[in-house]
């Protein structure tokens, strides 16, 4: 019966043994390798604090640049070239306003109704699907002056022949978001779990009943922070706004079908950047000051609704 | 297959009664016709940008020689007569990307290992979003910053001397929209590469620290190269994201075309070629109506390739871990 009390030497054997290969092992490893460890993690550290400078100094320069400029006048005067000490963005900021409301006026049905279809009836294994799929994925990569080139060529001129009127930047802006808002809606509608689906299937409500009373509700707080961030996303894009007629220095509130053109806070901050005078890079930051801290608030607002609604099944 | 509809129950015994539709239910079949022309949509989305720039592309050809289009290095449109060597501004638009790829990718990618692999679950939670919300600035803004900023204010006192002819007195040049651009694409790499890397297995790292391998070891050989397809594809994508972008250098690179990688050049890139031409009034026949077309293609096609690539990748990397 030498068991328990055998075992005990034989431990000791193990520990000892363990002991003294670890600390082999730690002295093998040399100084150098310590220092190497700590330097890299410095160097990791420094990466992260360099693109987090970068973002801090961009908001510290725009507010210490657009500081003097800010006043109601900024909101409520239209812009002017002869008085810069009283322009402002009122009509870039209506132009904009009404820009959005269209945006998320065609995006929502279109973007929601194209996520629903990939994600609760279209069959992977068909090849169009497949195609349809890629496609989105591809889209929402492709550069936005390339949608303000069909925006021209497509909206404003040819097939739909629209002129340089808002409701034409509007569909432009709409259609570079529109992937944006898909993929998010996917996104959120693949988090329903199917136990949902096939109770409420069970239950007998039909497909559409399904989606209409629980796939949709669920997915509500997921779809939502998506199409916020693709309207801030919508709201910040100038590049292709300038192709499709927002270039017009407006002193009048823009109306969506008027021929007189439009304007809209990114352009018109492009605008004032352009020109060399103190007083107008002064109102450019001025107005970025004011874009940010709407995008800001937004995307915030998005990201507090995600975390907030987020749904653990 | 009717999921739906009344299904008679009977206890025990007979057959269980055929489950059948109590009506035809066109309501849902014109619910899913509908939904499918969403989807639909964004395909004809695609098509109308390739025609829209097909048809104009080739009036272009016909008065341009394809070949001194693309392989011509002088572009100055408004000369008379004109010239339309399109690799000037292609340079131009790759000399402002490699510096802006020059400075995003190590920052972009020591912030991914930074998060993934040495910050506590707290600060990745603060600093991930923080990150994204750089990715949200408008472009103008950034691009404001570039030549407002980053130009007289970084490049100008570091730049040593008359190093390639010397940064003082420019008012643009392509290193500050290379910075510009590095800074908007930082996001983009840090976070793609970041869930990339987080998707390594556990095991994975386990394994080697069981074999003695230390911390950096760990992140450098072992999830690094694991995560790799995830990470080259966020290269890919930043790439992409950098050719596209119009306001960064059209507000900081200037828009002088030059055949050139001189990093304290101006330089004009394709992009900013198409919004400065490309304002609205321009008259729809013009041959500069036109070459934006040319250009517009030959820039879709350049951002196509690096999508696909980069969906590619990113597929593959998907497949592994999930």
């Amino acid at each position: 019966m030498g068991g328990p009390q055998a075992s005990v030497p034989r431990n000791r054997l193990a520990i000892a043994g363990a002991r003294a290969t670890t600390q082999a092992m730690l002295r093998e490893q040399p100084r150098g390798d310590v220092i190497r460890n700590t330097v890299f993690a410095g160097l990791l550290l420094l990466a992260v604090v360099i693109a987090l400078a970068g973002l801090i100094a961009l908001l510290i320069q725009a507010f210490a640049k657009g500081y003097p400029a800010l006043s109601l006048d900024l909101i409520t005067n239209p812009p002017s070239t002869a008085f810069p000490d009283k322009a402002g963005f009122r009509p870039a900021i209506i132009g904009s306003l009404e820009l959005i409301a269209g945006v998320i006026l065609f995006v929502l049905p279109v973007g929601i109704g194209a996520a629903l279809y990939l994600e609760e009836y279209a069959d992977k294994s068909r090849w169009w699907n497949r195609v349809i799929e890629l496609n989105i994925q591809n889209l929402a990569a492709v550069p936005s002056i390339i949608y303000g080139i069909l925006g021209l060529a497509f909206i404003v001129r040819g097939p739909l022949d629209l002129g340089f009127i808002l409701a034409a930047g509007s569909l432009t802006l709409a259609l570079l978001v529109l992937p944006m808002v898909i993929i998010a809606a996917r996104e959120a509608i693949r988090a329903v779990p199917d136990s949902i689906r096939q109770g409420s299937l069970a239950l007998g409500a039909t497909k559409w009943q399904t989606i209409r009373t629980q796939v949709l509700p669920a997915s509500v707080p997921g779809i939502a922070t998506g199409v916020i961030l693709a309207v801030s996303r919508a709201l910040g894009e100038t590049a292709p706004l300038l192709l499709v007629g927002a270039t017009v220095f407006v002193t009048f509130d823009p109306t969506p079908f008027s021929p007189d053109g439009y304007s809209a806070m990114p352009v018109q901050i492009f605008n004032y950047a352009l020109r060399p005078q103190e007083e107008f890079q002064t109102l450019a930051a001025a107005g970025i000051i004011l874009m940010l801290v709407v995008l800001l608030a937004m995307n915030s607002f998005a990201i507090w609704l995600r975390n907030r609604y987020e749904q653990r099944w | 297959m009717s999921s739906t509809g009344s299904a008679a129950t009977e206890p025990a015994g007979g057959p269980p009664s055929r489950l059948q539709a109590s009506s035809k239910r066109y309501g849902e079949k014109a619910i899913q016709g509908v939904l499918a022309l969403c989807g639909i949509l964004s395909v004809l989305t695609t098509t109308a940008i390739v025609i829209s720039l097909i048809g104009p592309t080739i009036g272009f050809f016909e008065v341009v020689p394809i070949g001194d289009f693309l392989f011509g290095t002088d572009w100055t449109p408004q000369f008379e007569p004109p010239s339309f060597g399109v690799l000037a501004i292609v340079v131009g638009t790759l000399n402002v990307t490699l510096w802006g790829m020059m400075f995003a990718i190590p920052i972009g990618l020591g912030a991914a290992i930074y998060l993934s692999e040495y910050a506590r679950p707290r600060v990745r939670k603060t600093v991930k979003p923080v990150l994204e919300i750089l990715a949200g600035i408008p472009t103008v803004a950034i691009g404001f910053f570039a030549v407002s900023f980053i130009l007289p204010e970084i490049i100008v006192p570091i730049w040593p001397g008359d190093f390639l002819g010397g940064a003082e007195g420019k008012p643009f040049m392509a290193l500050a929209a290379g910075l510009g651009i590095g800074l908007m694409i930082v996001p983009i790499i840090a976070s793609i590469s970041e869930d990339a890397m987080s998707a390594v297995p556990r095991g994975l790292r386990e394994g080697a620290y069981a074999l003695g391998a230390t911390k950096a070891k760990v992140a450098v050989r072992v999830v690094f190269p694991a995560a790799l397809s995830g990470i080259v594809a966020s290269i890919v994508l930043a790439i992409s994201r950098a050719l596209g972008e119009t306001m960064i250098v059209v507000l900081a690179a200037g828009s002088t075309p030059q055949l050139t990688f001189n990093p304290v050049e101006a330089i004009q890139a394709m992009t900013s070629y198409i919004a400065v031409t490309a304002t609205g009034d321009i008259p729809a026949g013009s041959i500069d109506y036109k070459s934006v077309f040319a250009v517009g293609t030959v820039l879709f096609v350049m951002t196509l390739v690096m999508n696909m690539i980069s969906i590619r990748l990113v597929r593959r990397f998907r497949e592994v871990y999930d």
